[in-house]
């Protein structure tokens, strides 16, 4: 059976998207910081907060694939939905960083490409910059040696070469997933096995890309805005928030597709199983953050202890209330057995911890984008974030009537369907 | 008439839960289950309760949280404070980083042995307590229910072996006790 959208779900969905529009259009005309930075790196937050999610949900699914997990087979068309927005959040992504490189915003501040070079020659625009003392050049007040150093790395060509190169091979995994699923729906036998099996392997060849993208996207979009900080951990720290919010995101979809009437073999295990996921990856980040906290908190380093520094001195309730909500509120109200298999308590303990996920990508963004001028979250945050919270779910929604919800033909859909823990 | 104990021997898994679920139904209660594996699905059809051994955790997890703070406050705030790394040690909560991964694995120490030692003692496995299993074979690869006359007084042993032989049983076995 596929989800068709019922007489209100569209309406409301439009609704939210106009007023999250409306908010943040009168946000925009608030926004005085210089070359609407601040706008900018609004909707960074946001599109990578959401694009995290699609990953995290492609990461999920490919996960199962490769461990030839049979539980979650029902589930997993919820888990297609969610990939069904990546292209948008790519787009969103690389309209972004193409701002970026025209210097229509300077959340990058190491585009800048005067800083690489340690003399000068000339004056204001017209200046020339050179690396060594030649003839009637001067220093260049603007060189950052720790940039320089940083050049071979953070350079524009090998910044979009990457950029590109993790979105090509997200969006072909996502599709190709898609594609391979539909199909085997039409399929029985050993030629379902065959592409069964084929779906494993590629599974696993995703992960190892994913494995490294991850962290390196990281780097690249979110660590670069800090540019003369740097963390091993980020990576790691960043690719569990995405995982856990797409973990939320798709048992929120189970619980409303369910509560609607659709995937009526999804039973109270599969419910609890894809709780613990939540409960468990909300531990995975705030081991990682810990982890992250604690050492540059711990060794005092001046050019590693900046970047809490600056969140500590100046935004406390953003930095302690995201740990507290991603971490305490997991731990305290999803760790009983009835209260994963409880559908409105999931749903709201989820939604808490969503918006904690939010903030979480905010607190990692906005301080350094927007340095002083950053005064905690406003209406054009939120109302950036409705507008694309409306878009995500309507775009989920409608991957989601293309195709039966339950997967016809699965090696393990018989398994799945008697899943009991 | 003198107690019986009968242990209806089963092949698979499914067709023990099969007669499980018939003599249940029948108003007999299963005293005990004896499997090579743990057999999905079979504790609501004997009405085994749900295990409180998480909660057990949970407060084993907790003491060890509190015992850790406290030997922590005790030795390095109360006691013999010491300013390492810089970070002078006043007070407990301005520390506190430092001392979470002390505290957290003291807390997975004391919950994760106070569970086992709990798990042992409940079913009277610790090492040396004699074995209950009443038919080696249970280890390797049959499925046994063990049913008793004086917790059915409405039954006798022959109705309820007669009714075990109605359901696939691969043997039957009575004894005294």
């Amino acid at each position: 059976m596929n989800f068709s959208f019922s007489n209100r779900a569209p309406k409301i969905l439009m609704g939210v998207m106009a007023l999250g529009a409306v908010a943040t259009v009168v946000g925009i005309m608030g926004d005085h910081t210089d070359h609407h930075q601040r706008t900018w790196a609004s909707l960074l937050v946001n599109g990578f907060f959401f694009l995290g999610i699609t990953l995290g949900a492609l990461f999920f699914y490919s996960l199962q694939n490769a461990t030839e997990t049979a539980w979650s087979v029902l589930v997993k068309r919820v888990f297609e939905g969610i990939m069904g927005f990546l292209p948008i959040g790519a787009i969103v992504m690389v309209i972004v960083l193409a701002a970026g490189t025209f210097h229509l915003h300077h959340i990058y501040h190491w585009m800048d490409h005067s800083l690489y070079h340690e003399f000068m020659i000339g004056e204001g625009d017209s200046a020339k910059y050179v690396d060594e003392m030649t003839e009637g050049a001067v220093a260049n007040p603007n060189f950052d040696s720790i940039m320089a150093g940083k050049k071979a790395f953070l350079n524009q060509g090998f910044f979009w070469a990457r950029t590109l190169v993790y979105l090509a091979v997200f969006w072909f995994f996502a599709t190709w997933f898609r594609k391979q699923s539909l199909a085997m729906d039409q399929m029985t036998g050993n030629s379902l096995v065959t592409r069964h099996l084929l779906t494993y392997r590629r599974s696993a060849l995703f992960l190892v890309f994913f494995a490294v993208f991850s962290s390196t996207l990281a780097w690249d979009w979110l660590m670069s805005i800090d540019a003369h900080w740097f963390s091993t951990l980020y990576g790691w720290y960043v690719f569990s928030g995405m995982w856990v919010s797409a973990m939320i995101t798709a048992v929120i979809m189970v619980l409303y597709l369910k509560r609607k009437g659709y995937l009526p073999q999804v039973n109270n295990s599969h419910i609890h199983d894809m709780g613990k996921w939540v409960f468990a990856v909300s531990f995975l980040w705030s081991y990682l953050y810990f982890s992250q906290f604690m050492l540059i908190w711990y060794s005092n380093i001046p050019e590693e202890v900046t970047y809490f520094q600056s969140r500590i001195n100046e935004h406390p309730a953003l930095l302690w209330g995201t740990f507290f909500i991603n971490f305490a509120i997991p731990m305290v109200l999803l760790m009983s057995r009835d209260a994963k298999r409880n559908p409105r308590f999931l749903i709201g303990v989820g939604s808490v911890i969503f918006i904690g996920h939010w903030l979480d990508v905010n607190m990692m963004v906005m301080p350094g984008a927007l340095g002083h001028h950053f005064h905690g979250i406003g209406l054009l945050e939120v109302g950036m974030f409705v507008t694309f919270l409306g878009l995500f779910i309507y775009t989920v929604l409608s991957t989601l009537t293309k195709a039966p919800l339950t997967p016809v033909n699965h090696p393990y859909l018989e398994e799945s369907v008697h899943h009991q823990i | 008439m003198a107690n019986k104990v009968i242990y209806a021997v089963y092949e698979d898994p499914e067709q023990l839960k099969d007669g499980a679920r018939k003599l249940v139904s029948n108003g007999i209660r299963v005293k005990d289950v004896y499997s090579p594996f743990p057999v999905h699905g079979l504790d609501p059809i004997i009405g085994v309760k749900r295990t409180r051994l998480a909660i057990a955790a949970f407060m084993f997890g907790i003491t060890g949280t509190c015992l850790a703070l406290l030997g922590i406050w005790y030795f390095n705030i109360f006691d013999w404070p010491m300013n390492i790394g810089g970070k002078p040690s006043q007070a407990l909560y301005k520390n506190l980083p430092a001392f979470i991964p002390v505290t957290f694995e003291f807390t997975v120490l004391c919950a994760a042995h106070g569970m086992s030692i709990t798990y042992l003692i409940r079913n009277k496995t610790l090492p040396g307590m004699p074995a209950r299993n009443p038919d080696p074979r249970s280890t390797d690869d049959k499925f046994i229910i063990e049913v008793r006359t004086a917790d059915n007084h409405g039954h006798s042993a022959e109705a309820i072996s007669g009714l075990l032989r109605t359901t696939p049983v691969f043997e039957i076995n009575e004894r005294q006790y």
